[in-house]
C-alpha cells in the first residue's frame, strides 16, 4: 500500500493520459486496442525497467540506445532471412547485451569511471562501430521468426506483451530479493552499504549487465516490430530515463520503485500516441519530453525530505 | 500542455462529411490556397519550377537508348569546354557529402565502378564529408591543391558549400550533382528532373486510385530540406486540387518503428485510411506492416525503388507506385568530368530521366537476388562486379 502511495502521482497522471486517449480514440477501450498501446510501449517499458537498475544504484546507462540499434542491425546482417540463424543469432544477441553491460560496470566501478562518462564513450563505440560496418545502410534481412516476437500474437495477446510480463515480473522479483534490497542501498549511501558489508562494486555491475540484458531483449522486440533500420535505437536511452525520471525515481539513486519505472515508460508512451491523435508530430516530442525530465527532477527534490527510503 | 496541444491541432474533426466538404470546398479555390488538410504551402516552392519540372516528366529525353544516365532532357544551352581540353591520363577526384544512407551507398558504389570502366583514369581521389558542412569545405579546399584534373562535388548543403565551390571553380572544372549549388561557375550541374516530379508522381497516383472523399495520409522525413520540401509541396498542390481527404501530414524521422505507430494510430482514429503518400519510400514497408497487422486490407501507396518494397508490392499484390530519384545518375558526373577532360561539349544543366515503377513495370526493376535495401534504378547491372559488389547473390 505504501509502495502504491509513493509512485500514486505517476499512476495518477496514466491514467489521464489512458483517459484522454479514450476519448480521442473510443477503438483504445476495446481489448485489440488497448494490448496494441501495450505492444508498442513494451521495448519502452522493457529499457525503463533496465535503466532503473542502473539509476537506483546511483549510475546512469547512456549505451542502450545505440545497443538496441546494434542488436537489430547485427541480427539483420547474420540471419540474412534464414529461419534457422534465427535462434542462435537470438542467444548471441543476449550475449552481447550481457557483454555490453559487463564492461560498462567493470570500467565504472573498477577504473573509478563515472558512468556517465563510461557509458557515453560505450554509445559512442557502438553507434561508431555500426556506422562503420554499415555505412549507415543496414544490410541483410530478419526471419520471420525473428519478427514473430516483435510483431506477432499468440492467440488474442501479442508476443510482446508476453515478454513485458514475464521481464516485469522478473524485475519485481529481483527488486525484492537481497539483491534489489543491496541495490538500494548501494544507490542511497555507497559507504553505508560498504561497511554493512554490501559488495557495492559487484552490484552495480550486476545492475549494468540487467540494463544490457534488458537492451537487448527491447533490440528484439523493435526489431520485430519495425523491421531492420539504423536509425531504432536513437534517442532510446533519453527516453529511457526519462521514464525512469518520471516514475519518480530520484537520479542519485537510492529512492524509487521498478513498477513506478516501468508506468513512467507507459506514461510517456501514451503522452505520445496522445500527440500523435492530436496530430502533433515530431519535434514536439524532444521538447515535451526536456520539460518532463526537468519538472519531474524539480518536483522529486522539493518533495525530497518528505520521502521515506524506497520501496519495490 | 495537453490543452495547448488539443486546441492548436487544426486537422479535421474525424467526422468524415465536414472533412470531405471543405476539401471539396477548397478544391475550386486557387491553388495558393491553403486547405485545411494539407497546411501552409512551403517556402521553398517555386512555382516556375514546379510547372517546369512537371512538364520534363513528358518529355523524351536525347542519348543513347537504354543509358538513362547518359540523356538529357531539353539540354538547351552546352558549357564550352575546349579550354579544359587535355591528354590523359587523368586525375580525378570526388568531394562526396556522405554514404549515410543505403540510397547514397548504392550510388557511391555505383560511382566507384563507372570509374573502374575507364582506363584513362589514372587516379580517383575520394573524400567522404561524413555529412558535415565544415568537413566538406576542408575536403573541396585540399582536393584542389591535390592536382586534380577536375573535380566532383555532391554538396550536403546548398547554401553552405556555395563559397566552396566558388572556391574551385577558377582552379579545377567543378561538376556538381545530387544536390545544386547556388553558383553557376560549375561546368555542369546533373541531376534528375528533381522533388516537384516526385511529388507529383505519387500524388496524382492517389488521386487517380483513391475514390473522392477517400482519406490519405501524408508521411514525410523532415522539415526544411530542399529536396523533401519540393516533393511535399508538390504533392499538396494536387492533393488541394482534388476531392481527396488529407487527414494527416506526419513527420516520421525516417525511423521505421515510429512510421508504423503513427500509421497505426491513423488507422484507429479515422477507422481506416485510403492511401498513403510518402516523400521517400524508405520506411514504406513499415507503413505497409502498419496495415497487415490492424487486418487490414493495404490501400493505395506510395513507395520508393526499394527492394524491400517492391517484394512487398510483388507479394501483396499492392495497388502501389514508387517514384524513383535514380542511383543512376552517380554514373553521370564519371562520364561528364571525362567529356569535359577531352573538350566534348557537355549540357550546362544536365537533366536525367526520372522514371517511376508502376505495376506494369514492376517485374523489370524487382531483384530477388539483390539486397532489400538495394534500389532498383541503379543501372548498374551492366558494370563489372554486379550484382556481389552491391551486396546481391
Amino acid at each position: 500500500m505504501r509502495a502504491l502511495r509513493s509512485a500514486g502521482p505517476i499512476f495518477l497522471v496514466l491514467a489521464v493520459l489512458l483517459v484522454l486517449i479514450a476519448v480521442a480514440n473510443p477503438f483504445f477501450l476495446e481489448p485489440a486496442g488497448f494490448l496494441a498501446f501495450v505492444k508498442r510501449a513494451a521495448p519502452l517499458v522493457i529499457l525503463a525497467a533496465g535503466q532503473y537498475f542502473v539509476i537506483v544504484s546511483g549510475e546512469f546507462d547512456l549505451s542502450v540506445g545505440s545497443l538496441v540499434t546494434v542488436q537489430v542491425v547485427v541480427a539483420a546482417r547474420l540471419i540474412e532471412g534464414d529461419e534457422a540463424a534465427t535462434w542462435p543469432v537470438l542467444a548471441l544477441l543476449l550475449a552481447l547485451g550481457l557483454l555490453v553491460g559487463l564492461v560498462n560496470g567493470v570500467i565504472t566501478t573498477g577504473l573509478r569511471v563515472p558512468s556517465f562518462i563510461t557509458t557515453l564513450g560505450m554509445m559512442l563505440v557502438l553507434s561508431g562501430a555500426v556506422f562503420l560496418w554499415t555505412g549507415g545502410a543496414p544490410r541483410g534481412a530478419l526471419s520471420e521468426t525473428f519478427r514473430m516476437f516483435g510483431r506477432k500474437d499468440l492467440g488474442p495477446v501479442p508476443w510482446s506483451v508476453l515478454i513485458l510480463l514475464v521481464v516485469g515480473t522478473a524485475a519485481i522479483l529481483l527488486m525484492r530479493s537481497d539483491f534489489g534490497k543491496r541495490l538500494i542501498a548501494t544507490g542511497d549511501n555507497e559507504r553505508a552499504a560498504a561497511l554493512s558489508g554490501v559488495r557495492v562494486g559487484r552490484t552495480r555491475v550486476l545492475a549494468f549487465v540487467v540494463s544490457g540484458l534488458a537492451a537487448a531483449v527491447a533490440g528484439i522486440l523493435l526489431g520485430g516490430f519495425a523491421g531492420v533500420s539504423a536509425q531504432v535505437g536513437q534517442g532510446l536511452e533519453f527516453q529511457a530515463i526519462t521514464a525512469v525520471v518520471l516514475g519518480g525515481v530520484v537520479l542519485g539513486g537510492g529512492r524509487g520503485s521498478v513498477v513506478a519505472a516501468m508506468a513512467g515508460a507507459f506514461t510517456l508512451e501514451a503522452l505520445f500516441t496522445l500527440l500523435n491523435l492530436h496530430g502533433i508530430s515530431g519535434a514536439l516530442e524532444y521538447a515535451v519530453q526536456g520539460v518532463i525530465i526537468i519538472a519531474a527532477v524539480a518536483a522529486g527534490a522539493v518533495r525530497l525530505p518528505l520521502r521515506r527510503a524506497a520501496r519495490v | 500542455m495537453l490543452l495547448a496541444a488539443g486546441c492548436a491541432s487544426d486537422k479535421p474533426a474525424a467526422t468524415g462529411a465536414t472533412s470531405a466538404a471543405s476539401t471539396a470546398a477548397s478544391a475550386s479555390a486557387p491553388v495558393a490556397t491553403t486547405s485545411s488538410g494539407t497546411g501552409e504551402q512551403s517556402k521553398f516552392f517555386v512555382q516556375a519550377d514546379f510547372d517546369a519540372q512537371l512538364g520534363m516528366r513528358a518529355q523524351t529525353p536525347e542519348g543513347p537508348e537504354g543509358k538513362p544516365w547518359e540523356q538529357a532532357i531539353a539540354p538547351g544551352e552546352k558549357a564550352d569546354t575546349a579550354k579544359y581540353k587535355k591528354d590523359g591520363p587523368y586525375h580525378l577526384c570526388f568531394s562526396n557529402a556522405a554514404v549515410n544512407n543505403p540510397w547514397r551507398q548504392v550510388g557511391w558504389k555505383t560511382m566507384q565502378a563507372e570509374v573502374a570502366l575507364h582506363k584513362e583514369i589514372a587516379k580517383f581521389t575520394a573524400l567522404d564529408a561524413e555529412g558535415k558542412d565544415d568537413k566538406q569545405i576542408s575536403d573541396i579546399a585540399e582536393l584542389v591543391g591535390k592536382g586534380c584534373d577536375a573535380l566532383i562535388v555532391s554538396p550536403n548543403t546548398t547554401a553552405t558549400l556555395t563559397p566552396a565551390v566558388t572556391g574551385a571553380c577558377p582552379k579545377v572544372p567543378v561538376i556538381v550533382f545530387d544536390r545544386g549549388v547556388d553558383t553557376d561557375c560549375p561546368v555542369t550541374f546533373i541531376n534528375p528532373i528533381g522533388g516537384y516530379a516526385f511529388g507529383a508522381d505519387g500524388a496524382e497516383f492517389l488521386v487517380e486510385k483513391v475514390p473522392a472523399g477517400g482519406k490519405v495520409l501524408a508521411l514525410r522525413i523532415l522539415p526544411g530540406v530542399d529536396v523533401l520540401e519540393t516533393r511535399w509541396s508538390a504533392a499538396k498542390v494536387v492533393f488541394d486540387k482534388s476531392r481527396l481527404d488529407v487527414v494527416g501530414v506526419e513527420f516520421t524521422d525516417g525511423d521505421a518503428a515510429k512510421t508504423k505507430s503513427i500509421v497505426s494510430d491513423y488507422i484507429q482514429r479515422n477507422g481506416k485510411l485510403d492511401g498513403v503518400w510518402m516523400d521517400a519510400g524508405a520506411t514504406a514497408v513499415a507503413a505497409v506492416e502498419a496495415f497487415e497487422d490492424a487486418g487490414q486490407p493495404v490501400p493505395a501507396i506510395v513507395g520508393e525503388d526499394q527492394q524491400d518494397f517492391l517484394q512487398k508490392w510483388k507479394e501483396g499484390g499492392l495497388t502501389a507506385v514508387a517514384p524513383t530519384y535514380p542511383t543512376y545518375q552517380w554514373r553521370t558526373p564519371v562520364i561528364a568530368a571525362l567529356k569535359i577532360l577531352k573538350g566534348e561539349e557537355v549540357p550546362k544543366t544536365w537533366k536525367l530521366p526520372q522514371p517511376k515503377i508502376t505495376s506494369e513495370s514492376l517485374d523489370t526493376y524487382l531483384q530477388p537476388n539483390m539486397p532489400p535495401l538495394h534500389y532498383a534504378l541503379c543501372g548498374c547491372e551492366d558494370l563489372p562486379g554486379f550484382p556481389a559488389k552491391w551486396g546481391g547473390k
